[in-house]
């Protein structure tokens, strides 16, 4: 028999969960309908509950941060709705091998697919959340442009990054079960340190609040294409490190604890 | 050619104290030497299955045999491929299906129909090949009107019997049981029984782990005694 390396068993996971397309669009819908279940709007509540925070909020931070409501109310909107996407994808990580137990304890299935689960979910999700822009978007109408066609990339880039935050913050949470705490607070404090209700411009002069924000480049990367304008380079080449460099360091911890996830949960 | 080899297969199950998962501890730990380390990291490990060898060939009925806590279910599991070893190996060659849980996969707030859905996909069929396991299933576990609704109104008899009725509706080469089933009433029963023989008839290799030795000897050829995750017997029966 040959005696395989972890880090092929590692990647041969993360290609057999992938290749279970049938199967982790499947869990996604069937964990949303199942939140839904038994109230009269289902998923729309997702969209309700969004939008009335933004419908809130919105107004009163326009009227702090004196800013033209206009303009101020669909940037929100989009910020808002797009943080959603990643604080779930986050939240959801910590939990994605804990919640998944009575699966994998009794079958064997690649790990990566509830990976996989977790990021379409949270797409699924965000497709909801999406009305609310387009609503946002009839009563003030944004600047028609090509860069519009960017925001798929962009999409795409937090749900290859989504799925390492997935694997190694699922993996982390699994083995130490007060990481998950550690996360759902600095999160919260997230949503305030990162340009979501407020322009990455009003840092004036101190840039390094959101440049070393990576937060920030991940809403930047959906939210300026939406916006109309180009995401920075600097957005780029973030985006461009924290994906190669996530990547490579999930692969080794996941290669190097992959067996041992059924013995932690 | 189904099979199932086992070579100097060992598992060991760490123990962490309510401690010893907390990150607070592993700081300690590494930032303390000493007592508090002692403490802080008393990682206990039980060994589970000791250095196993077996090999199980086609037409092979296996009966494993052993008290609470011999390591039966933890070696279904190995064959299963949910624990892999800390040494040795496990090679299984056949379509495995592991009746260790009827409820794989299932949730209290799907229906039925959505419950065989999934656990078709979890288990890897088509969507033609769910169909055309559905009809048989809903049949056999009869409980008419209920498929549309979901799980958590059924009661737990109903619920196994809808569970045992997905899980033998798959024919597999290898099967993977813990304790012998029985479900539901005692109408069911004879009928669940006659439905587990032919299911049985057409797999090639069987293990049975039970703590029951009668159960063994009436379903198996093989049987294996098994004590503190060591193979102290094997015999034919």
């Amino acid at each position: 028999m040959v005696i395989q390396s972890p880090l092929r068993l590692a990647f041969a996971d993360l290609f057999a969960g992938f290749m279970r397309y049938d199967l982790w669009p499947s869990l996604a819908w069937q964990e949303i309908r199942r939140r839904y279940r038994r109230s009269t709007l289902g998923p729309l509540w997702l969209t309700i509950s969004t939008g009335a925070f933004i419908m809130g909020l919105g107004p009163l931070y326009g009227k702090l941060f004196h800013q033209d409501l206009s303009s101020y109310l669909p940037y929100v909107a989009i910020s808002f709705v797009l943080w959603a996407l990643l604080s779930g994808i986050i939240t959801d990580a910590c939990n994605v091998f804990v919640a998944e137990e009575s699966i994998f304890k009794q079958i064997k299935l690649p790990f990566t697919l509830f990976c996989f689960s977790l990021v379409t979910r949270n797409l699924i999700i965000l497709g909801h959340n999406a009305v609310i822009i387009l609503l946002v978007f009839l009563v003030y109408p944004p600047p028609l442009s090509a860069n519009l066609l960017l925001v798929p990339v962009g999409l795409f880039l937090v749900a290859i990054n989504g799925l390492w935050v997935a694997l190694s913050l699922g993996l982390l949470c699994t083995r130490f079960r007060d990481i998950s705490q550690i996360v759902s607070s600095v999160l919260q404090l997230s949503m305030f340190v990162t340009p979501v209700m407020w322009h990455a411009g009003m840092v004036g002069r101190h840039t390094w609040i959101v440049d070393y924000n990576p937060l920030y480049h991940f809403l930047e990367i959906v939210r300026a294409p939406l916006y109309g304008t180009l995401p920075s380079q600097t957005t780029w080449i973030a985006i461009a490190i924290i994906t190669v460099l996530g990547w490579s360091g999930t692969m080794l911890v996941f290669a190097k604890y992959r067996s041992r996830i059924p013995y932690w949960v | 050619m189904s099979s199932i080899i086992l070579k100097n297969l060992t598992v060991d199950f760490p123990i962490y104290g309510a401690g010893s998962r907390s990150l607070k501890k592993t700081f300690l730990r590494s930032a303390t030497g000493g007592k508090v380390a002692r403490d802080a990291s008393d990682k206990i490990v039980v060994r589970a299955l000791d250095n196993i060898n077996l090999h199980l060939q086609e037409g092979d009925r296996v009966g494993i045999y052993g008290h609470n806590g011999s390591g039966k279910s933890t070696l279904l599991k190995v064959m299963a491929g949910v624990y892999e070893p800390v040494s040795g190996s496990c090679e299984v060659k056949g379509r495995l299906s592991s009746m260790l849980n009827l409820l794989l996969g299932m949730h209290p707030d799907s229906t039925g129909y959505e419950n065989i859905f999934l656990r078709g996909k979890i288990l890897g069929l088509s969507p033609q090949e769910i169909d055309a396991i559905t009809q048989d299933v809903v049949e056999f576990a009869g409980l008419g009107e209920y498929m549309d609704m979901p799980l958590r109104t059924y009661s737990s008899g109903m619920a196994m019997r809808l569970g045992f009725s997905v899980s033998t509706a798959i024919p597999a080469d290898i099967l993977l049981m813990d304790e012998w089933m029985s479900v539901g009433d005692a109408e069911f029963m004879e009928k669940a029984n006659a439905r587990l023989a032919a299911l049985l008839d057409t797999a090639k290799i069987l293990v049975l782990a039970s703590h029951s030795e009668e159960t063994i000897r009436k379903n198996c050829n093989k049987l294996i005694r098994l004590d503190h995750g060591q193979i102290v017997a094997v015999e034919a029966i």
